[in-house]
């Protein structure tokens, strides 16, 4: 680029020129521009914190700045199990935040009470605050949680607040390594999913006779 | 380990003293609820007790008997070392009668392990200073750790209020004097006084 008073002067047809909304500018400046306000209540905390250690580089995403004041804050991150006493006081940080404001639901007890079915907890927090993102998991590696800050910063740039929920990198159903077996005894996963067993047996088809694995080996 | 306890206790008490028992190494006594606070003034004065350290404070809720309600003091010696036991059994099946002296006159924590007793297992102390919950809120209806509250029952969420709002003290709680504990919160700070120099 080299001088700026150059580049806007000159006419497009020499330097090129790009067009765009402003709402799209907007949405483009705002997901680089997080202040964070981390509402930490229970263990998923441990992962907040390995989360925004340098190993993982929250920067990369203009997201690493905590604000301890709500006021000064943009994005909600709820990390942990909420209970009945204290939704009225994450309810009053939420509104104390500036607009627009973003919530991150971190974890499966934020998102839907977890296993907690009982008297002390909230069913989730969006009975109590609007969401933005669900991160599943107890409690979600810090890559699932970059996937989610990562959604979040997609649904600011389109300017949309349809919330959205972090699905796993890897179906666990698409290959029988990723089901866990509970039991010893438990019979063979193929036999609790019939489609695998199917597809096995057409690829097996397919490849002929020569395909049989040697033991041990790693699919 | 500390049967000597349960022997004095026995012979200052005789048939207050339900049953006692050692089981694990845990000397234990049943103790006549009546006698609660005479029993424990007992053992936190007696030179050669001294217990002067309140371990814990609960209740344990045993649907089939009567009484139905346990509630379960432990205490510490500092100076001597020793450990004992205490329990008391209250309540019918509807939990009437089930209520206990309170012994904060004689260890001051016990303040706010009663409030837990009477918030979780139902269970009133007489006499105590203060007897609100302390884990709930003022609105919760029943007391969660009993067996007949129903285990997957939620109650309605609560707006937020200031102290003031919702009726509870603004000064230091007990047992902390106006010195004592955190210097914020609950009134503990002093104002803020604009000044109105211009």
């Amino acid at each position: 680029m080299g001088d700026v008073n150059r580049s806007l002067t000159v006419t497009g047809s020499e330097q090129g020129f790009a067009t765009t909304r402003v709402d799209a500018l907007l949405g483009w400046a705002r997901k680089y521009s997080l202040f964070a306000y981390p509402f930490v209540t229970a263990c998923c905390g441990m992962e907040f914190m390995a989360l925004t250690s340098p190993r993982f580089d929250l920067a990369r995403f203009g997201a690493e700045a905590p604000r301890f004041s709500p006021r000064q804050a943009d994005l909600l991150w709820v990390v942990g199990t909420i209970s009945q006493r204290q939704a009225p006081a994450l309810r009053r940080i939420y509104e104390q935040m500036m607009s627009p404001k973003y919530v991150l639901a971190f974890g499966t007890c934020a998102s839907t009470g977890g296993f907690y079915d009982n008297y002390t907890t909230v069913p989730g927090i969006d009975t109590i605050i609007p969401t933005d993102v669900y991160i599943p998991g107890c409690p979600p590696r810090p890559e699932a949680v970059l996937d989610g800050l990562m959604l979040l910063q997609d649904r600011i740039a389109r300017n949309e607040r349809r919330p959205g929920v972090v699905k796993p990198r890897v179906d666990p159903l698409s290959s029988v390594d990723g089901l866990v077996k509970l039991r010893r005894s438990a019979q063979d996963p193929r036999e609790l999913v019939p489609e695998l067993k199917r597809e096995e047996e057409a690829a097996m088809a397919l490849a002929g006779p020569v395909a049989e694995a040697p033991p041990g080996a790693k699919r | 380990m500390s049967q000597h306890v349960l022997d004095k206790l026995k012979a200052r008490f005789g048939t207050s003293i339900l049953e006692t028992h050692s089981d694990f190494g845990d000397d234990t006594a049943v103790v006549e609820p009546s006698q609660w606070k005479a029993v424990c003034q007992y053992l936190r004065e007696e030179p050669a007790l001294d217990f002067d350290l309140p371990v814990d404070l609960c209740g344990v809720d045993y649907p089939t008997r009567i009484p139905r309600m346990e509630v379960v003091m432990h205490l510490y010696s500092i100076a001597k070392g020793h450990r004992v036991r205490l329990k008391a059994r209250v309540g019918d099946e509807e939990m009437s009668g089930a209520e206990l002296d309170s012994v904060t006159s004689i260890w001051p924590g016990m303040n706010w392990l009663e409030r837990e007793v009477w918030d979780m297992s139902g269970v009133r102390f007489n006499g105590h200073p203060d007897l609100r919950r302390i884990l709930m809120y003022p609105e919760f209806e029943g007391h969660p750790l009993q067996k007949t509250y129903p285990a997957d029952r939620t109650q309605p969420l609560v707006p937020y209020r200031t102290e003031e709002e919702a009726g509870l003290p603004l000064g230091k709680l007990e047992p902390f004097g106006p010195d004592e504990g955190m210097p914020f919160g609950r009134g503990g700070l002093p104002r803020v006084v604009d000044h109105e120099d211009d």
